[in-house]
């Protein structure tokens, strides 16, 4: 299974401030353990939400916010893709990973939709039920493909 | 260092005292870990350890038991230490004591006294030591127990069940489901092979010289054998097993994690990355296979085509064109194009014409043929299949007919291309691909 893992902002990655060559080196070590295993699919670090918009959606209305935002415990500071085995396996992946903060912080696990899952949402006749919601999400997929490409 | 030896009863459940952050207030992980969460870290070291002990007692049997050992003392210590904070070495202490107390055990049964206290001394390693060795030499430990179990030794089914108990951490059930096999016969070809293996008295090291390149290649072709199984089903009702193809791509990545200067290492890895970023779209609602230039592109994993790429782009820089990394070129000019008919036909021509070079066969030939039918038109690829008719590797071989059909149907010759699809479908195993192809008869009306 695929597991999309947060690593979720604090005061300190939201001020834009570097980690220590410490702090990076023992993240370096801790992604070197996850290529070696297999698991790891993507890395990436994201800035600070100071260099973030946001598009609020209200029906026809766009509205564009720029950063920062405030409510940093709900912001990410960097994700990981991994292909794990089972929940389990991911916890015990982040368990083992370096404090991605000086201070107290969070990681978050989220896995994604699997291949079955979304076969399962195909099947005619789930999908005569959920019509509208699978050509919905199929619309929203190849958007989301269409920019991430 | 000495003084830390123990009567043979201590020996077996290893004291907190010296092992590293298992006790003490500032616990890594705290107590009241759960048997899941215990086994799903055990889980993450097990290949590693199993490697480690094999190199120190020989015998991958043995080692695959003392880690399981490791196993039990670590349910009974982690409920309440919690989780140490290098899990590894911790179990790897506990393994190791064991074997020192199964090595002087052997000793004594043989009554080579003469030689315990110096092999024990070299056994006994702090727990610093042990350590160390899990944080750098232990990959290339995990390099040796991979290339002994893909050794060319053990028969070819043998690796591949072997390679995927030790090194995937699949049980035998869960291999025998995939191969659609008796989990007594799986059970048995892995024992059989831990079993030549002792008797061959492999090393378990890392094949150097001349005599690592002829192993690796065994090495690579027990991987992709497990990423075809899954990605082209034999056997059975599955057109796919993805859980396979799975398996072998960590496979391959954990192989280039661990040879980061090898190219058909990473061409491997692309090639299984790209075929397997078109698994989603490659069945259709109703099960049925979607040929490569009727899938919805949009459904072709984009995470893996980049990873692909980017493993290709390193196979490259990396030089010598090998088989692995021509064949995952030519899945590159298909990931890369946007529609079907983008597809850069005459590149993939010329890529066929290249892998025939390095690895002759009449396969291969057989998929030129349908490169060059696509790049110069049916007739171009009619004549070449002309040259193989002949190949006794073909004379069983569904896509020959398959191929051939859809030549004359693409020229217009409906009733010949008919009776080749019949052909086809009468030979695959496979029940869905002969209704793809039954479908196809259909069609030519």
């Amino acid at each position: 299974m695929r597991v999309m893992v947060f690593v979720k902002a604090t005061a300190d990655s939201e001020s834009g401030a570097p980690p220590t060559p410490e702090a990076m080196e023992a993240m370096g070590r801790f992604n070197h353990e996850l290529h070696t295993a297999g698991i790891l699919l993507m890395a990436e670090g994201l800035k600070a939400t100071a260099h973030a918009k946001r598009v609020a959606f209200d029906g026809p209305g766009r509205t564009v916010i720029d950063g920062p935002f405030a409510e940093t415990r709900e912001l990410v500071a960097g994700f990981w893709l991994w292909e794990v085995k089972d929940l389990d396996e991911a916890v015990a992946w982040v368990k083992r990973c370096p404090n991605p903060m000086p201070g107290p912080s969070e990681i978050e696990i989220r896995p994604l939709f699997d291949a079955a899952e979304i076969e399962a949402l195909l099947q005619p006749e789930i999908a005569e039920i959920r019509g509208g919601r699978v050509k919905r999400w199929e619309a929203a997929h190849a958007r989301h493909a269409a920019v991430t490409d | 260092m000495r003084d830390t030896r123990q009567s043979p009863i201590e020996a077996i459940v290893p004291q907190r005292a010296c092992l590293p952050h298992a006790s003490g207030g500032q616990g890594f992980m705290g107590a009241g870990e759960t048997r899941q969460a215990i086994e799903a870290v055990f889980r993450i070291e097990r290949a590693r350890l199993i490697a480690g002990l094999a190199r120190m007692v020989r015998d991958v049997g043995l080692a695959e038991e003392l880690a399981q050992d490791a196993l039990v003392v670590a349910l009974t210590e982690w409920p309440r230490t919690g989780v140490p904070a290098k899990p590894g070495a911790w179990l790897m202490t506990a393994a190791r004591r064991r074997a020192i107390d199964w090595i002087r055990r052997a000793r004594m049964r043989a009554r080579i006294h003469g030689e315990i206290a110096q092999d024990l001394d070299d056994a006994f390693d702090t727990v610093e030591a042990v350590d160390a060795a899990m944080d750098d030499d232990l990959g290339d430990e995990l390099l040796g127990l991979i290339f002994t179990s893909c050794h060319p030794v053990l028969p070819a089914e043998a690796r591949t069940a072997l390679t995927l108990r030790v090194i995937g951490g699949l049980t035998t059930d869960e291999i025998a489901r995939a191969f659609l096999c008796n989990e007594a016969t799986i059970a048995q070809r892995i024992v059989r092979a831990k079993k030549t293996i002792a008797k061959a008295g492999l090393s378990f090291e890392v094949p150097r010289g001349a005599e690592r390149a002829a192993r690796l290649a065994s090495v690579l072709e027990v991987v992709y054998l497990v990423f075809n199984e899954g990605y082209a089903a034999t056997q059975g009702e599955d057109l796919v097993r993805p859980g396979l193809c799975l398996e072998a791509q960590r496979l391959g990545r954990m192989l280039a994690g661990l040879m980061p200067g090898d190219g058909e290492v990473f061409g491997l890895l692309a090639l299984m990355e790209i075929q397997a970023s078109r698994l989603k779209a490659r069945i259709g609602p109703d099960g049925a296979l979607i040929a490569l230039t009727q899938q919805n592109r949009a459904r072709w994993d984009h995470v893996l085509i980049r990873r692909g790429l980017a493993a290709l782009a390193r196979a490259e820089t990396l030089g010598r064109e090998g088989p692995y990394a021509l064949q995952a070129a030519i899945a590159a000019c298909h990931a890369r194009a946007r529609s079907a008919e983008d597809t850069d036909w005459p590149s993939i021509a010329a890529l066929y014409d290249r892998l025939r070079t390095v690895m002759p066969s009449p396969v291969i030939d057989l998929a030129r043929a349908v490169a060059h039918s696509m790049a110069f038109g049916p007739e171009a690829g009619l004549t070449l299949l002309d040259d193989l008719s002949g190949a006794a590797a073909l004379r069983n071989y569904a896509p020959l007919p398959a191929a051939r059909g859809d030549f004359l149907f693409r020229c217009g010759r409906l009733a010949e291309a008919r009776a080749e699809f019949e052909a086809a479908a009468k030979l695959t195993c496979n029940a869905r691909e002969a209704a793809f192809l039954l479908a196809r008869a259909g069609a030519c009306g």
